[in-house]
């Protein structure tokens, strides 16, 4: 299989911390791998990895087939990168950013300032172009900083949580285009915490926890390994609590939780709710709650791992401030 | 979101490494990125400006009386000590742009781009050099209007401006040190001009050494403030003033001092930088 990128045993150590503990990965040419973790499990060290901005203390990656610690330079050629903070200079304007990265790609002057008109009108920044960065709001900054990214076309996209603190609008809009981008050939590695943006955007899943990986899939696999959904019933009187999980147990053919007077269940399949519903209301049960809701991340962590998601930078990384 | 976010063919080849030419160019676009920045950020463009213009006025007509008893002579021995000691303070804003892409995230950005490793450095200090050149220039200038003269030639006026600069060039490896160590820029400004203030004033820029008691002497003798002033107050005035108070020594000794200094300085603090750096990033 023909793999744009191939990462083979990554371990980054910070210290005493592990951040990557023998992370594998393989993106296909033309797809999008979604790396979906929690805070601190080694997204932002994987992409600065690939990104030749860290070298790995053991382990291989190659990207576009160029060696990330030998072949770094080439690597850079391929690469357009988006870190999880918006790095753009705050003291020159939308279009100076966008026009400086042009010419250090080595455009000539006309041509960075054509390709920074282009993107700024894209992201819709037009407006603002001729305005200092600092006074951006901190989703024109991102947007400014995705456009920085993609100045020189790159066939490689790597974006660190691309969504973190976009409107809604600008999510919708930065998904379609980034299936755009893919469909013009562009391979994408993307973190997120969201495993609905992965759901809606990545071809295949990479799940990490501590630094390894605990999970490898396509949406659907994974969706299948955790259930896709929630289903969240709670009975008017609780003495129909019994009741309740036998048919919700039944129908989705699962063991259900009861959490207080709430009984939950993972469900693949959406024709479970008008069947839960008929038959709760043949038996002649009130329900207070009745929802279906998107698996969250803690969901999948809790099905993956046994464990819930934890703040993995409150028990590892350097804290801030102290118990006093 | 259009057209512009489509890819062209990957490239047939890829350069393995950055050629000189290449990472010159980028260099130069580097250079008029932190040109651009002061532009935009008038309050740095008065720190180099107006302020080293606020101190020469300030010491020729306030304590220039009370020093040399006459405020024109006083200008003709402090004029080049001054435009030295601002040289130096003109360096921290090396260090300070350096921090400020370190914790923006921009110095990574540009480690992401194919660009020559060097050369987000070397525009750092080729704008540098540009605001020396240019702060050089306007305080000489004003000196004029004010009655400084040169009394010497062009070639040896020239020659203490490439002093300056070549000595401007070793110090803003200090100023890399500071602004890669320094934990946000306030940081590199506070730390920089503390240690920059003893630096120039103990000197013998606003005062000749040989008013300050004994064992102060022995610290304005060494200190490469003087020396690099010594040097330009001979390049700039030459045998004028010989015979007053205000002695003027050969430009020749300060001049390969100064050299040997900045060698020394180089030597010291761009090796100490890069490792500072390695470790930050
Ligand atoms: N420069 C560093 N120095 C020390 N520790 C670090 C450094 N960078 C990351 N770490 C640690 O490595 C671990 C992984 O961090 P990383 O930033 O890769 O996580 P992440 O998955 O991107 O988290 P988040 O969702 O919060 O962005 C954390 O425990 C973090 O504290
Ligand atoms: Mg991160």
């Amino acid at each position: 299989m023909d793999h744009a990128i191939w990462a083979d045993g990554l371990v980054k150590r910070f210290g005493e911390t592990t951040a990557l503990d023998g992370v594998n990965l393989g993106v296909r040419t033309g797809t999008v791998l979604g790396l979906l973790g929690p805070n601190g499990a080694g997204k932002t060290t994987a992409v600065r990895v690939l990104a030749t901005l860290l070298r790995p203390d053991a382990g291989t990656a190659s990207v576009g087939g160029y060696d990330i610690e030998r072949q770094a330079h080439q690597v850079r050629q391929l690469v357009g990168l988006t870190g999880q903070y918006a790095a753009v200079d705050e003291m020159l304007t939308g279009a100076e950013n966008l026009l400086l990265i042009g010419r250090l790609l080595g455009m000539p002057r006309p041509a960075a300032k054509q390709r920074a008109r282009e993107l700024l009108s894209d992201f819709d920044l037009t407006d603002a172009a001729d305005r200092a960065a600092k006074t951006y709001s901190g989703g024109m900054r991102r947007r400014l900083d995705l456009a920085a990214s993609l100045v020189g076309r790159p066939q490689m996209l790597f974006l660190d949580e691309p969504t973190t603190g976009l409107d809604p609008r600008a999510r919708s809009e930065l998904w379609s285009l980034i299936r755009r981008l893919v469909s013009g050939g562009v391979t994408v590695l993307l973190t997120t915490q969201y495993l609905e943006e992965a759901d809606a955007l990545a071809d295949e899943i990479v799940v990490i926890d501590h630094g390894r990986v605990i999970a490898t899939g396509t949406p659907d696999e994974l969706k299948a390994k955790t259930g896709s959904q929630t289903l969240a019933v709670r009975p008017e009187d609780e003495s129909h609590l019994p009741l309740v999980t036998a048919v919700v147990g039944e129908l989705t053919k699962s063991t259900p939780e009861l959490q207080g007077s709430r009984v939950t269940a993972p469900v693949t399949d959406p024709a479970v709710l008008p069947a839960v519903v008929r038959r709760l209301d043949d038996a002649g049960v009130l329900v207070t709650e009745l929802t279906l809701r998107g698996a969250s991340l803690n969901e999948v962590f809790l099905s993956l791992t046994g464990h819930p998601a934890e703040d993995g930078d409150g028990d590892e990384g350097p804290t801030e401030g102290s118990l006093t | 979101m259009t057209a512009a976010a489509t890819t062209a063919p990957p490239p047939a080849e890829l350069s393995p490494r950055v050629g000189l030419a290449e990472g010159l160019r980028q260099t130069m676009t580097l250079a008029w990125r932190t040109i651009v920045q002061v532009r935009h950020n008038p309050w740095e463009l008065g720190d180099f400006s107006i302020q080293p213009i606020m101190f020469v006025l300030l010491f020729t007509y306030v304590f220039g009386g009370a020093i040399a008893g006459s405020t024109g002579e006083y200008l003709t021995f402090a004029l080049p000590g001054i435009i030295v000691m601002n040289m130096l303070f003109i360096t921290m804003y090396v260090g300070t742009g350096l921090n400020i892409d370190l914790t923006k995230g921009v110095f990574d950005r540009l480690r992401s781009l194919p660009v020559a490793r060097w050369a987000p450095m070397a525009g750092r200090i080729l704008a540098d050099q540009v605001k020396q050149a240019w702060s050089i220039f306007l305080l000489l200038a004003v000196g004029m209007i004010l009655g400084f003269r040169i009394g010497t030639d062009v070639a040896s006026l020239l020659a203490a401006v490439g002093l300056m600069l070549v000595f401007a060039l070793a110090f803003s490896w200090v100023s890399v040190l500071v602004g890669v160590l320094a934990k946000d820029p306030e940081k590199v400004q506070l730390f920089g001009f503390t240690a920059l203030f003893p630096v120039t004033f103990v000197s013998n820029v606003f005062a000749p050494t040989d008013t300050m008691p004994g064992w102060l002497q022995k610290f304005v003798e060494v200190n490469p403030v003087t020396i690099l002033a010594d040097a330009s107050r001979a390049l700039m005035l030459g045998d004028e003033t010989t015979g007053t108070q205000w002695h003027v020594a050969s430009a020749t000794t300060p001049a390969l001092q100064s050299l040997l200094w900045a060698a020394v300085i180089a030597a010291v603090f761009a090796p100490l930088s890069v490792w500072a750096l390695r470790r930050r990033v």
